[in-house]
């Protein structure tokens, strides 16, 4: 059975390079599920969790938005930040989730909202990873 | 050596060289492993910026319909210009050739201060700019020896965001881009609206795109703008080690050749008091007989 070569790359550095049977990302567009031999493809991501299965075993992956390319027997997934369960730092992720709510609930800046619910949805999905 | 310095003030200069020369020595090694590791950061980064440069490029040769705001030139009536400088000194020429480089740009294309705008990486770029009464729009101080992306996210999307929102209409990026541990060039890169897709082979397959190519310009455009800032930031790290190196590594044989003269004065100065001594000795049993 032919499997999928998965990569996924942050400004950082390569996190994790494998093969797969099958990866399940979500797409802007919803939830999409990628097996071998599937049509070239681009789609940007949202703040998720990416699973990359493998012979009955599931990795997953925090991925922070960016987007997936898709190419038959290789997918590479480019985000400005991604953490395997573990490293992911939970103290870090915890203080990031309060500062966030903080900010949310601090009603005076409107312009910082919108990256404090981007932080909030990062740090939620960090922490939902890493206690899974 | 016209003046003979005393024995004792050659001693201590000899002393006090010597000491200056371990300190510059020490700044030498360290500057050389930050460097390596500043390298190895860097070339960490070529595969992200490497895919992200193909995905874009073929979607941009690709459709004819497709179009962003930052793939078109527009009427330039204010320009953004972001440096990287250092932090600290002792780098050489590492930030008076970038400075250079900014003045040269204002003086030669800009009349007025309401022509430009200035995004400064690094305390001496920032004082630089205060001093001279250049109006600097955002700045960041006191980054890390081996920034993560995460260091610059906020200072890489608000950039992007003033040329989404009309701020600036072009924006340009100058750095010291790293060659070798003793070679760096001053690079003058214009980064928005994107101009150099390169016109790269479009990668043999035809993508489908979801949900469609505009929206994912949208999303993608921005990574790649701050992407290439973040690229910019670690060629301008390597650049720093390694002019650092290389500055210290010239204090150091500078030390080394000051010793020896000092050195050299020191022994024909013991050697004249010797001298003197025996004459005066010799001079004296002399008087005596």
């Amino acid at each position: 059975m032919s499997t999928l070569t998965v990569s996924v790359v942050t400004p950082e550095g390569p996190i994790l390079e494998d093969s797969f049977d099958m990866v399940v990302c979500k797409a802007e567009t919803g939830e999409i599920g990628i097996l071998p031999k599937h049509i070239p493809l681009v789609a940007p991501l949202q703040i998720s969790i990416a699973r990359l299965k493998k012979a009955g075993d599931t990795r997953q992956v925090a991925i922070s938005g960016g987007f997936m390319e898709v190419q038959p027997d290789k997918v590479t997934i480019l985000a400005q930040s991604a953490e395997t369960a573990d490293h992911i730092d939970i103290l870090r992720a915890k203080e990031a989730k309060e500062r966030a709510e903080k900010r949310l609930q601090d009603k005076s800046d409107t312009i910082d909202r919108y990256r404090a619910e981007l932080a909030l949805k990062r740090a939620i999905n960090r922490l939902e990873i890493a206690n899974s | 050596m016209k003046s003979l310095a005393s024995l004792r003030d050659l001693k201590g200069r000899i002393d006090s060289t010597k000491k200056t020369k371990q300190i510059t020595g020490a700044m030498e090694l360290v500057s050389a492993s930050k460097m390596s590791k500043a390298e190895q950061n860097a070339r960490g980064f070529v595969p992200y910026a490497d895919k992200l440069q193909e995905v874009v490029s073929s979607i941009a040769n690709s459709s004819t319909d497709a179009q962003h705001p930052m793939l078109i030139k527009r009427e330039v009536k204010k320009t953004g210009y972001l440096i990287i400088t250092s932090d600290r000194g002792l780098v050489g020429a590492y930030n008076s050739h970038i400075l250079k480089s900014l003045v040269n740009n204002i003086e030669k294309k800009h009349s007025s201060k309401d022509e430009y705008t200035i995004i400064v990486i690094g305390r001496k770029g920032y004082d630089f700019c205060r001093k001279r009464g250049l109006p600097v729009s955002q700045s960041i101080l006191g980054m890390p020896d081996h920034p993560t992306f995460a260091d610059v996210k906020n200072l890489a999307s608000e950039a992007v965001q003033m040329y989404a929102d009309q701020e600036v209409d072009e924006l340009h990026i100058i750095y010291n881009h790293y060659v070798s541990a003793i070679s760096q060039v001053v690079t003058n890169k214009q980064l928005l609206p994107i101009a150099d897709l390169g016109e790269q082979e479009a990668p043999a397959s035809d993508y489908e795109f979801d949900p469609n190519q505009e929206e994912i310009l949208e999303v993608l455009l921005p990574q790649y703008a701050e992407s290439l800032i973040f690229g910019a930031l670690l060629d301008g790290k390597a650049s720093e080690h390694a002019a650092s190196m290389t500055a210290m590594r010239s204090a150091t044989d500078n030390a080394n050749e000051l010793i020896g003269d000092l050195e050299l004065s020191y022994n024909r100065a013991r050697q004249a008091a010797i001298t003197q001594e025996i004459t005066e000795i010799v001079g004296g049993v002399a008087a005596l007989e």
